[in-house]
């Protein structure tokens, strides 16, 4: 038997929370990125990602692809995660980007289609390939991040690079209060399940996702009044005020430097 | 008592209302410092909302509150001065953990109360390790809120005000959906301040932790006072609680034979037993 729409629903949002605790598992094993203060980390990334953004030849970005890909493994990330959740789906989207550019850029025919008057230039394979590397590369860098850190040190992270505190704020929020309502979603529609008989008709089924959306936009409202005044009875007066205990030790310099010489190169070699 | 003990809050004639729907009606009340006090009454009869009044998150659409003599008004909380002294002595634990728990880790949301108070670090570090450690929660510090257990949470709710140390305590429903173990550690917690100079308010309808939590009851119906006194002379007023919806005619049998009694879920279970004729 098929499942029903609402068994579908409750799997993707339980999915949804399951792979949150994925990244929370491997952020505590013992890999190379972990071992770094998370401000290295990000940092580090933040300059591979600009340098592989910044590189003209398609070898170096695939050097670099290669790069990312070990520092992916010696992190600890299994390669399956990175080929289901990272590679697969930014060759899907980037590739339908890239795919015109595979025809409509000039340059001498490679293989010319009969009897469609298309034909792909090699100029245009090249810039396929450029953007579609570049774009693997750069989402393998920061898929890694994320694995391997905790979401509060990426934050802390950030507020460290100068990110203002109030944007701090919101993203620290929307990352907690996902949580509780994917739940309550969840909730709501196992309620909504166990007391349906039968097959829910198309037009029943829209129903009741418009209510279920309707309900968690008025809980969701309800909610952040109420942590606004529990911010409030804590004392915040529109500041945010954050605790950063992180502590810079050889091996982060270490590292630090490497990032940087491999970002420099990256530029220089590939410009 | 307030002869003896400056009060710590003073509640004259105090309404409040949620767009025209009455909360608060009309409410008289002072609490003394070091009291214990717990707020009875049914749901929506007013007990959250008179906390958050005495938190100064609400302020009565009538009537004056103080707090140690100082008026508790918007403009003066406006005042960071006042504000600051304000949110360090007086503390609020809400119902729903979810609402208080909004910080990434069990450690920043210790730690957020005394950061927004500008203590300096070391010493929020230091406080935060200390009050970790006295709620037992010093495993759970890297964790994020959400993946607690309904009873961590709240003890963590407790930490992140216990942390700045505050004179008035105010909790609302302390022990609500908590298993029986955590609910007597709270109920530890709140025994331990007893005799100390701690003001403690607990809105709550669990009759059975009343007498161990508080030495002054008020029952709170459609947001006005309908009763107060002492937690036994409340407690054993039945027709009060009857009438309050804090009790219920509960039937059983023994023996064969039918028996109806008022259920209080406390110590005076065993013997109100009224037989049904």
């Amino acid at each position: 038997m098929q499942d029903s729409y609402l068994e579908k629903t409750i799997r993707g949002l339980s999915k949804a929370l399951s792979e949150s605790l994925f990244s929370e598992q491997v952020a505590r094993k013992s890999g190379l990125l972990q071992s770094l203060d998370p401000r290295v980390r990000l940092g580090g990334v933040l300059l591979l990602v600009v340098a592989v953004v910044a590189c003209r030849r398609v070898e170096i970005v695939g050097a670099s692809f290669v790069l990312a890909t070990l520092l992916a493994l010696r992190s600890r990330v299994c390669l399956t995660i990175l080929i289901k959740h990272v590679w697969l789906v930014v060759l899907i989207f980037t590739g339908i980007i890239a795919l015109p550019a595979v025809f409509i850029t000039p340059g001498k025919s490679f293989i010319i289609m009969r009897p469609v008057p298309l034909s792909i230039s090699a100029s245009g394979l090249y810039s396929a390939a450029m953007l579609i590397l570049r774009v693997e590369t750069a989402a393998t860098l920061t898929a890694t991040l994320i694995f391997c850190t905790p979401w509060t040190h990426i934050l802390k992270a950030l507020r460290f690079l100068r990110m203002p505190a109030e944007i701090i704020t919101i993203l620290t929020m929307t990352h907690r209060y996902i949580f509780l309502l994917i739940e309550t979603a969840k909730q709501m529609f196992e309620s909504r399940q166990s007391r349906t008989v039968g097959v829910m008709p198309e037009s029943e089924r829209r129903k009741v996702v418009a209510r279920t959306a309707g309900v968690l936009l008025s809980k969701s409202m309800e909610l952040s009044n109420e942590v606004y005044l529990a911010m409030l009875s804590r004392g915040f007066r529109g500041e945010v005020r954050l605790l950063s205990d992180f502590r810079m030790a050889g091996r982060d310099y270490a590292a630090l430097s490497a990032f940087i010489v491999t970002a420099s190169m990256v530029v220089w070699i590939g410009r | 008592m307030s002869d003896h003990v400056a009060d710590a809050f003073r509640l004259e004639n105090v309404s409040f209302d949620y767009e025209g729907i009455p909360a608060i009606c009309s409410l008289s009340l002072q609490i003394a410092q070091g009291e214990r006090v717990a707020l009875l009454g049914p749901n929506g009869s007013g007990k959250s909302t008179l906390l958050r009044i005495l938190d100064g998150l609400y302020f009565p659409t009538s009537g004056s509150i103080q707090f140690h003599n100082s008026e508790l008004s918007k403009d003066n909380l406006n005042n960071q001065q006042f504000c600051f002294d304000f949110r360090r002595r007086v503390a609020l634990v809400f119902q729903n953990p979810d609402v208080q728990l909004f910080n990434p880790s069990v450690f920043d949301e210790v730690a957020y109360g005394p950061l927004q108070l500008q203590w300096t670090k070391e010493e929020v570090i230091r406080r935060v390790e200390e009050t970790l450690a006295f709620m037992s929660l010093s495993h759970l510090r890297d964790r994020p809120p959400y993946r607690l257990s309904g009873g961590e949470k709240k003890r963590v709710a407790l930490a992140s005000v216990l942390v700045m140390d505050p004179e008035v305590l105010l909790l609302d429903e302390p022990t609500a959906t908590l298993d029986p173990k955590s609910q007597s550690q709270v109920v530890d917690l709140i025994q331990q301040w007893k005799g100390s100079s701690k003001t403690v308010v607990t809105a709550t309808h669990q009759l059975e932790i009343v007498e161990d939590i508080a030495d002054r009851v008020l029952v709170l119906e459609a947001g006005t006072i309908t009763a107060a006194g002492t937690s036994s002379e409340i407690l054993s007023d039945t027709e009060l609680l009857l009438r309050a919806n804090l009790a219920h005619a509960h039937r059983h049998s023994h023996g064969g034979e039918v028996h109806s009694h008022p259920h209080l879920h406390g110590h005076t279970h065993s013997h109100d037993h009224t037989h049904e004729e």
